[in-house]
């Protein structure tokens, strides 16, 4: 109909577009569903072998005793990997999901640079800065 | 109950609660902990480290498919993404200083509030708002695809908005869930954002906002392998098949069931939370 003028179609001080590039568009896409499957299928795996070795005992959730430090910090979960234990595999899987968004954010650093955009830059930056600095000030890496 | 059992039930649970917050859009970590607090009589600091990390996987696996449709605006995303994850922060770091019955209180709270917001007949933004001189800066007024062809908005009141995602940054750090709920609120009705992109960019944000208070609850030992394994893994299959199925589903009676499972958790979550049972 070209009787009706879409207000898309008005000139626009800025690209309304959030990417103008598609490319990126597709990667970022790409990259979430990547890392959310890999992740997936680590902790699959991480499963398998400790539901064969502990399937038989008893499950209890009811106290909070917080996990050992094998399970809580990134050292830890690479020897239990090492060792070969199943839930030291379902943690691994557990910290590559976490890490998918933070790689999205820093992909978009890019993204935005390529664009030119420097005030967008900036911002996704500090979205970076506050991630590692929860994910680092936290102790995981130790 | 054996860990088979228990991975087994927790699974199918999960997948259940997956699968309804898709259909729904109402999300499935919200009924997560109430669900494994209540009847499976986990701690609830193990339930909130299970259920952020399936947000995570929720949230990446459909952002995906989402930003490829071209609803969801980066640009809202990242900048309000400065208020989520700086409230998740300050979330996470109040949950380990504050007793669990204040958990259960607050969470008792969010799920009334949430079923009452599910309820609320639905209010489209106004179609042509002026721009706002801080959204036009800030590069945030977009366009989606609508039935008539493209559409332009322009987003208004972003301080606003901005507050409210901190907030919401701070419940989804203290409870563990994505707080769509107050998202959809702060991009709804303080910034007036078409309700297609604000979901969409909602959810594209949830993950974002999970990942900055995950480090701090998987260093505090709150992320259990045996728990958090089958809830990410059925939530995630719930939700996939979920986002498959979503535009054959008739969801208008799927939605009041869905609200009025969270009403009565909710109750139930304010219940134990006064007397003491968690």
């Amino acid at each position: 109909m070209p009787a009706i003028q879409a207000p898309a179609r008005q000139p626009q001080p800025f690209q309304p577009q959030p990417w103008r590039d598609r490319r990126i568009e597709v990667i970022l896409g790409n990259l979430l569903r990547t890392g959310v499957l890999i992740s997936a299928a680590v902790v699959l795996l991480g499963a398998c072998i400790y539901l064969s070795r502990h399937s038989h005992e008893p499950a209890d959730y009811r106290v909070f005793r917080g996990e050992p430090s094998e399970y809580r910090t990134i050292p830890g979960v690479i020897q239990s990997v090492i060792n070969g234990r199943g839930r030291g595999i379902i943690q691994l899987g557990l910290l590559l999901l976490i890490a998918t968004p933070i790689a999205r954010v820093a992909f978009s650093i890019v993204g935005f640079a390529i664009e030119g955009d420097r005030m967008y830059v900036a911002f996704t930056v500090i979205v970076l800065a506050i991630l590692l600095y929860s994910l680092l000030g936290s102790g995981i890496g130790v | 109950m054996t860990i088979l059992e228990f991975t087994a039930v927790v699974s199918i649970v999960s997948f259940v609660a997956g699968l309804l917050g898709s259909l729904t859009g109402l999300g499935g970590g919200v009924v997560l902990v109430p669900l494994l607090t209540i009847f499976f009589h986990v701690d609830i600091r193990y339930a909130i480290g299970a259920s952020l990390v399936s947000v995570i996987a929720t949230s990446s696996g459909a952002a995906a498919s989402y930003v490829k449709e071209g609803f969801s605006n980066i640009r809202i995303g990242m900048f309000l993404e400065i208020a989520t994850t700086f409230g998740a922060l300050l979330g996470a770091f109040l949950a380990t200083r504050i007793p669990t019955s204040a958990l259960a209180i607050i969470f008792g709270a969010v799920l009334l509030y949430s079923a009452y917001l599910s309820r609320k007949p639905r209010t489209e933004a106004q179609r042509s708002l002026p721009p706002d001189p801080l959204a036009t800066r800030l590069r945030m007024n977009g366009s989606f695809p609508d039935l008539d062809g493209p559409r332009s908005y322009n987003v208004q009141r972003v301080p606003t908005g901005f507050s409210l995602m901190f907030g919401a940054g701070a419940l989804s750090g203290m409870l563990g869930i994505g707080s769509g709920a107050v998202k959809v609120l702060a991009m709804d009705q303080a910034m007036r954002i078409p309700f297609k992109v604000s979901t969409t960019t909602s959810n594209f944000m949830i993950g974002v906002t999970a990942a900055a208070s995950a480090g701090v609850y998987f260093s505090r030992g709150y992320v259990d392998p045996g728990l958090a394994m089958p809830v990410m893994l059925g939530v995630l299959a719930g939700s996939l098949l979920g986002s498959r199925i979503l535009v054959k589903a008739e969801t208008k009676s799927l939605r009041l069931v869905f609200s009025v499972v969270i009403l009565v958790l909710g109750l139930q979550m304010l219940y134990n939370g006064f007397w003491g049972k968690i």
